[in-house]
């Protein structure tokens, strides 16, 4: 029986060799989860975040630049304190804080580093610098943040911020990950892509307790950040610089653009908040005070703000009139102030004299043979298609419609359709009574002061518009600019009709907004009042300047300041005035203007 | 004339190059765990492991060339005087001893420190075959049983004080030897039946299925069976003390400490507690199993270079091996294991004494418990259990303890020609 007893033991021996090397072929070869986890294990990802793009003005003048910032970090283990009372003064913290601060860090990890104190200023930075070297266990970590060397332009610029949750759920690029900064409006969301840049990534190995023991393959798989691309701006800095001057105090916008190009000069929001107030880790904190104010300082008025066009619509209305052949220089109404309310000028009025006084029974005349062309015998049915018709000119002006200007959440404005009267009133329950206020740019008509400038640029243009953008170049190159900044818009009115009403919005001035008159420059202009049934209406004037060859288009809305007259025409003229000649040469009305008692 | 005691021809080489070339994959697999690649020392640096261990592999090497040149009748005449000395060692070691961890397992001067309990396993191998050559002795009979467990139970029990439950375990291997020397085989087959059984009741969370299973085979058995009373009542009876077994396991269970407990139920649940108690299995596991087919490539692991494996270059230093080798480097390994303990099971077929025989089935059973245990639980295939990997794991007295038990064994099996024949 025992001679049987050797090759059991011969057959157990290979056996338990079989045995265990099935469960090896398990583990190391049908298995591959503990490949993943040896890797999370023992390698670390560490991206190396890239330098946003830069941001100038269009004479290559820094607007946003990246500012380091330090953080000093603490390894509690390697830590030692020294003179506790020399320690406190040279950080410049209570017993109670680094108490504090070094048992947080304790808890996170005591081989790990952690922040110890947040964001030194850059004198801060100086003067602590040398006397680190007395303090084992503490190192400063070099991060940048946003900053702007004037503080001008907020809106435009916008600013960035933590990524939230929502916008990490719906980015499909998988770029981002939890903490990342992400531009949160203005130029800095729209051009997020340009200026965000390339993250590198650097893989390290670190054993058990997660000290550094070098690169992952000497490096082969780390790759390099690359810094955003720097954008110029199309802002002028210094016309933004002098308009935030003139609107400090008050509430409105200013929009500035070059009219052949579509290049946005100037772009104000008022009232404006300092950009380096929202930067850093004061960001929420500002963002929250800034957003209780009931001024509404981050509210981007230019693109946001709608007000009815008023008296500065009459100009398209007179284009559209002149284009459809309802309408000549010649055509002559009669200012019959039973049909809508009127100031006291000479009467009747050709459209030159329409247009020069601003008479709104003329334009509610004209209006109605523009609408009511006889298409149909049926008169509601005429006015609808009418209507229609005329719509589809006015979109062509940049209405009714987002321009596509280059920041985020443009509001599109309003310019009823026929549908929306049917909706309101009843299909065939309408007719032109129902809608003449439309006639002198009121009723339903909303606009926003962005649309106003483009309109402004559009007069300058006679007939034509790009649209309006903040970029001019991305790294100096701009042909680099998206390609819908490069697409000339024709609104489908022929340049000659434009000549007549180019002449009348230059005698206008000298009707209703004397203030903007310049003895050498000769600027077209046109003034408004959006009435407000809150309160004082709001000053309203759009122009441009020269009037031959014009280098600068603008809208100015000034709220609650009454008549487009005084507020906004003065502030428009200055506007033009210091981008044309860099000079103001009417201190008196620069005076007039900031002290801003424009209602009297 | 006395033929010479050293004939180089007579050496069974085949054992001694496999022995070489395991001690040289360990050394190689030593300096894998301890290398720093940001230090870069050699492999021959006495600072770190490697260095060490190597002057363990030349007075290992000396220790071979003493056994080799001493009398081949010298290891038989001094069986019983070695054996006493060492459980004389063995009982002064937790008075003398240093501790560490809680265990007194070494006494020595200084640096200069031995693990009794390691060479007591040659010694026990050698009282063994001593007390078990005698043609009378046999192993089916009860009182020759119970002298043979006696000798096994002396350095068990002095081992389990000092305590090192893992090389008090060791011990029990001899029951490979008893096997091939007559105890019979129901004792096996009971063991194994019971340790099947103990498994089962220990991994499936409710008792009640096993107790269900085992009335059912009952049933079974006494259906095919005879029938007779006899019969129904034995096999009833068993199946009552199995189901009560059962039941007393977790109570059992639940009085060890706390450790061992948690060992055990590592085993069944390794996710149990991946950061605590099975955090050794678990870094193990992902050790071996990120090394894929062929490996990481030597001194390219990750897992055991830092330190994620606790006892890497003792205990579990079959996980560098695993990482840096993957599959090959294992299959490698185990398949140079699997023919050392054929080989000699060969050897010790062709002994013409049966002291010999005994020994070499000691060598035998030694070397398997602990090739068997030591990879298994590295793979989470048993408890983790402290014993090193013969030849592979670093440590002097591991290393000196295994080479002196295989050496004496190669020195009896070249000197065969020389002795008379006096099987039982």
């Amino acid at each position: 029986m025992n001679d049987q007893r050797p090759v059991v033991i011969i057959i157990f021996v290979f056996l338990v060799g079989a045995v265990l090397l099935t469960k090896l072929f398990m583990i190391q070869v049908m298995d591959d989860s503990f490949m993943k986890r040896a890797e999370r294990n023992a390698i670390q990802r560490i991206v190396d975040h890239p330098y946003r793009g830069l941001v100038y003005d269009r004479n290559g003048k820094l607007l946003v630049y990246n500012n380091p910032i330090f953080d000093l970090m603490i390894v509690p283990k390697e830590f030692e304190v020294g003179d506790t009372t020399r320690f406190l003064e040279l950080f410049k913290i209570s017993k109670e804080e680094l108490i504090e601060s070094y048992q947080t860090a304790r808890n996170y990890s005591s081989v790990k580093p952690s922040t110890f104190i947040k964001q030194i200023s850059t004198n801060e930075f100086a003067r602590i610098q040398d006397f680190l070297i007395d303090y084992p266990g503490l190192f400063i970590m070099t991060r940048s943040v946003r900053s702007y060397p004037n503080p001008i332009a907020s809106h435009a610029l916008g600013y960035i911020g933590e990524i939230s949750g929502r916008q990490l759920e719906r980015d499909s690029s998988g770029y981002y990950v939890q903490g990342d900064y992400v531009g949160l409006s203005g130029m800095e969301r729209f051009y997020e892509d340009e200026l965000r840049g390339e993250k590198g990534v650097k893989y390290k190995m670190v054993n058990v307790r997660g000290i550094d023991k070098g690169p992952f393959k000497d490096g082969e798989f780390d790759t390099a950040s690359v810094a955003g691309h720097n954008i110029n701006s199309s802002i002028d800095m210094e016309l933004q610089k002098y308009g935030e001057m003139l609107m400090m105090g008050k509430t409105g916008s200013v929009v500035a653009i070059e009219p052949k190009t579509g290049e946005i000069l100037s772009m104000i929001s008022a009232p404006f908040y300092d950009p380096n107030s929202l930067t850093g880790s004061d960001f929420g904190k500002s963002y929250t005070a800034l957003n209780k104010l009931e001024t509404k300082p981050l509210f981007n008025r230019p693109i946001m703000a709608t007000y009815p066009p008023g008296s500065i619509f009459k100009i398209v209305q007179s284009l559209i009139g002149l284009q459809e052949g309802i309408l000549t220089p010649e055509t002559t109404f009669a200012c019959n102030k039973s049909l809508v309310a009127c100031h006291n000028h000479p009467s009747p009025v050709n459209l030159f004299g329409a247009i020069r006084n601003s008479c709104n029974p003329y334009y509610h005349q004209a209006f109605r043979q523009i609408i009511n062309q006889e298409v149909s015998s049926n008169t509601f049915k005429d006015t609808e298609i009418g209507l229609d018709a005329w719509r589809e000119r006015v979109l062509k002006f940049g209405l009714g419609g987002q321009l596509g200007v280059d920041m985020p959440n443009e509001k599109i404005g309003d310019v009823p359709s026929s549908r929306y009267y049917d909706r309101v009133y009843g299909e065939g329950r309408w007719k032109y009574s129902t809608i003449y206020s439309l006639s002198i740019g009121q009723g339903e008509l909303l606009v926003t002061p962005l649309q106003m400038a483009n309109l402004a640029a559009i007069f300058a243009n006679k007939g034509f518009y790009y649209t309006p953008h903040l970029i001019r170049a991305i790294d100096g190159d701009n042909t680099k600019i998206p390609k819908e900044y490069q697409t000339k818009h024709m609104v489908g009115v022929d340049a000659h009709h434009f000549d007549m009403v180019q002449d009348a919005m230059v005698q206008a001035l000298y009707g209703t907004a004397t203030r903007a008159i310049m003895k050498d420059i000769q600027i077209a202009g046109k003034t408004g009042t959006a009435q407000n049934p809150h309160g004082e209406d709001h000053s309203v004037f759009i122009a441009f300047a020269p009037k031959e060859n014009p280098q600068i288009a603008i809208a100015v809305y000034v709220e609650n300041a009454g008549w487009g007259g005084r507020a906004a025409a003065s502030t428009a003229s200055l506007m033009i005035e210091k981008y044309l000649k860099d000079s103001i040469s009417r201190p008196d009305l620069e005076n007039y203007v900031i002290a801003g008692n424009f209602i009297y | 004339m006395r033929e010479t005691d050293i004939n180089i021809n007579r050496v069974d080489w085949i054992t001694v190059m496999i022995y070489f070339v395991l001690v040289m994959i360990g050394w190689f697999n030593i300096y894998a765990a301890v290398y720093d690649g940001q230090v870069d020392k050699s492999i021959f640096d006495t600072s770190i492991n490697s260095g060490i261990q190597l002057v363990w592999i030349g007075t290992a090497i000396a220790i071979i060339i003493v056994i080799m040149a001493a009398d081949y009748r010298l290891f038989e005449n001094l069986a019983i005087p070695i054996y006493l000395v060492m459980l004389v060692l063995l009982l002064l070691t937790p008075f003398i001893g240093k501790e560490v961890n809680g265990q007194i397992l070494t006494i020595g001067f200084g640096s200069f420190r031995i693990q009794p309990g390691e060479f007591a396993k040659f010694a026990t191998a050698l009282a063994l075959a001593k007390f078990m050559e005698r043609p009378t002795f046999d192993l089916s009979k009860t009182k020759y049983q119970l002298q043979a467990f006696g000798v096994l139970l002396l350095p068990i029990i002095l081992i389990i004080l000092q305590p090192d439950t893992g090389t008090a375990m060791v011990y029990f291997s001899m029951l490979i030897m008893f096997y091939r020397e007559g105890l019979p085989q129901k004792y096996y087959i009971l063991g194994i039946g019971i340790i099947a059984i103990a498994l089962l009741a220990l991994g499936i969370e409710n008792n009640l299925y096993l107790a269900g299973a085992i009335v059912v085979i009952v049933v079974i058995l006494i259906i095919m069976g005879k029938k007779t009373p006899q019969q129904i009542i034995g096999f009833s009876v068993i199946g009552l003390v199995l189901i009560a077994f059962t039941y007393s396991l977790d109570l059992v269970v639940s009085k060890l400490p706390e450790h061992q407990q948690n060992r055990i139920m590592v085993l069944f649940n390794p996710d149990l507690d991946p950061l605590g108690v099975g955090w050794n299995v678990t870094q193990s596991k992902i050790a071996i199993g990120s090394g894929g087919l062929a490996g990481k490539g030597y001194l390219q692991g990750t897992q055991t270079k830092f330190d994620f494996v606790p006892e890497q270059h003792t205990d579990f230093i079959f996980c560098t091996l695993g990482e840096e080798f993957g599959w090959l480097g294992s299959f490698v390994v185990i398949a140079l294991f699997v023919t050392l303990l054929t080989r000699l099971v060969f050897m010790a077929e062709r002994q013409k004494n049966r002291f010999n025989r005994i020994y070499g089935y000691c060598v035998i059973s030694i070397l398997m418990f602990h090739f068997m245990i030591n990879i298994a639980m590295t793979i989470g295939l048993f408890p983790v259990v402290g014993i090193p990997l013969p030849f592979f794991s670093y440590g002097g007295s591991s290393l000196w303890s295994f080479t002196i038990l295989l050496f004496i064994f190669i020195k009896m099996d070249s000197a065969r020609a020389l002795q008379l024949g006096r099987m039982g």
